[in-house]
């Protein structure tokens, strides 16, 4: 993609195949600490998902190492630039080898050399970690769970995929519990993790274990998003007051939940080379009393 | 252990029926990525025990629409004991991550 995309043009993404939701995360909170003047600004971040690198299976995929390096391309192009990018989770895809794990994990790194944007934040999928307990993962891109504040946002990365139980952990919860402590009720919270932290449909491995714990932590807070990826597809949901944002993948789509009896890639098209896949660009402008974000599809 | 909170499962294909008990014993092996039987059939109202053992490494079994979850760990033997309470097609899944193949190690319960 050489087009820039800049903002106008989210609006006209949403009618060509992209979707964007209506949040409240970035609402204005008259009298919330984070929305002093000095801490709340415009600004906007991509979202990356489920990049599999090393994943073969002509049928699903074909060009496996082409959708990463469409993706940069597209970014790259962004006028403005955005923030930072993050990827949320299975940037590799699983290998019982622990030599060729590292090594899909450094020519990962070597992929996103191209990206001009600087500040990459990651987050692992259980496809780099689940069996090694997230070891070369934190090797190559640091800490698995983890915060952040950018611009009045408050930033929260959640890792329920490092225990290949699906669960955060008695131990993140307790770390997760004494960061929301010291913040107020108003703080606007974005949390990044890969797996859906609700039960979106459990026969798929499509939830976190104890992930309703973390749910009833966070929900005493007035904005809190939820961006995900695991599932391959834009899914949206609310549980009470907390929005749920699934991405597409940048390797295969998969069948929305329960839609057939197997869970399993949906097969390439021919016809539509990397249909279904794509990334998202979410935009916080704290003078709106609402912000959206796009799901941009990866255009061959 | 195996949690078990409800359920079904009649096998007629890998299942026998405890004389003293009346309840069906349902033998199945885990293994890197399949189970073996992946469907089992199992009467409504009849005690079931899932009898479960891994031939590799540690797998899950985990049928959540009928409130049923096991660990099966190498050298050890898991029981699932269960009564079935409604009949339909449940779906059994390894919701422990064992590799590549993992998305697909599933397999089907039916109750009757």
């Amino acid at each position: 993609m050489t087009n820039a995309i800049d903002r106008r043009q989210f609006a006209r993404l949403m009618g060509l195949g992209g979707v964007a939701f209506a949040s409240g995360l970035f609402a204005q909170t008259p009298g919330g600490r984070a929305w002093a003047a000095t801490e709340a600004k415009e600004f906007y971040f991509v979202q990356l998902s489920d990049t599999h690198w090393g994943f073969q299976g002509p049928k699903v995929n074909p060009e496996p190492t082409h959708p990463l390096p469409m993706a940069i391309d597209a970014v790259n192009a962004m006028k403005p630039a955005p923030d930072f990018v993050v990827f949320t989770g299975d940037l590799t895809h699983t290998t019982d080898d622990a030599q060729e794990r590292r090594r899909r994990m450094a020519e990962f790194k070597d992929q996103l050399k191209s990206l001009k944007i600087k500040e990459v934040r990651f987050l692992p999928g259980e496809h780099d970690a689940s069996l090694d307990n997230g070891a070369a993962f934190k090797e190559f891109f640091g800490e698995t769970h983890y915060t952040f504040d950018h611009k009045g946002v408050h930033f929260i990365a959640l890792d329920n995929v490092s225990d290949p139980n699906a669960s955060l952990g008695d131990a993140q919860l307790a770390w997760l519990q004494a960061d929301l402590a010291r913040l107020s009720k108003k703080q606007p919270i974005v949390v990044l993790t890969h797996r859906p932290l609700f039960d979106l449909y459990p026969q798929w491995d499509w939830a976190t274990k104890d992930g309703a714990k973390a749910i009833d932590l966070l929900t005493p807070y007035e904005h809190v998003t939820v961006f995900y990826g695991h599932i391959h597809q834009i899914n949206s949901h609310m549980t009470g007051n907390i929005a749920h944002y699934a991405a597409q993948s940048l390797i295969f789509p998969q069948p929305a939940p329960g839609s057939v009896p197997q869970r399993a890639p949906v097969p390439w098209d021919p016809s539509a080379p990397f249909k279904g896949l794509g990334w998202r660009s979410v935009e916080a402008d704290p003078k709106k009393a609402a912000e959206t974000f796009s799901d941009v599809p990866l255009k061959a | 252990m195996a949690a078990l909170l409800a359920g079904c499962v009649a096998a007629e294909q890998a299942s026998r029926k405890s004389p003293e008990s009346n309840v069906q014993t349902v033998q199945m092996t885990a293994e890197r990525f399949k189970y073996t039987p992946d469907e089992i059939t199992v009467k409504k109202g009849v005690p079931v025990d899932l009898v479960l053992t891994t031939k590799d490494r540690v797998h899950g079994f985990y049928v959540p629409e009928l409130g049923l979850r096991a660990e099966i760990k190498p050298g050890e033997t898991e029981h699932v004991r269960f009564t079935p309470d409604k009949a339909g097609k449940f779906t059994m899944e390894c919701d422990i991550f064992c590799g590549e193949g993992h998305e697909s190690m599933d397999g089907t319960i039916t109750v009757e």
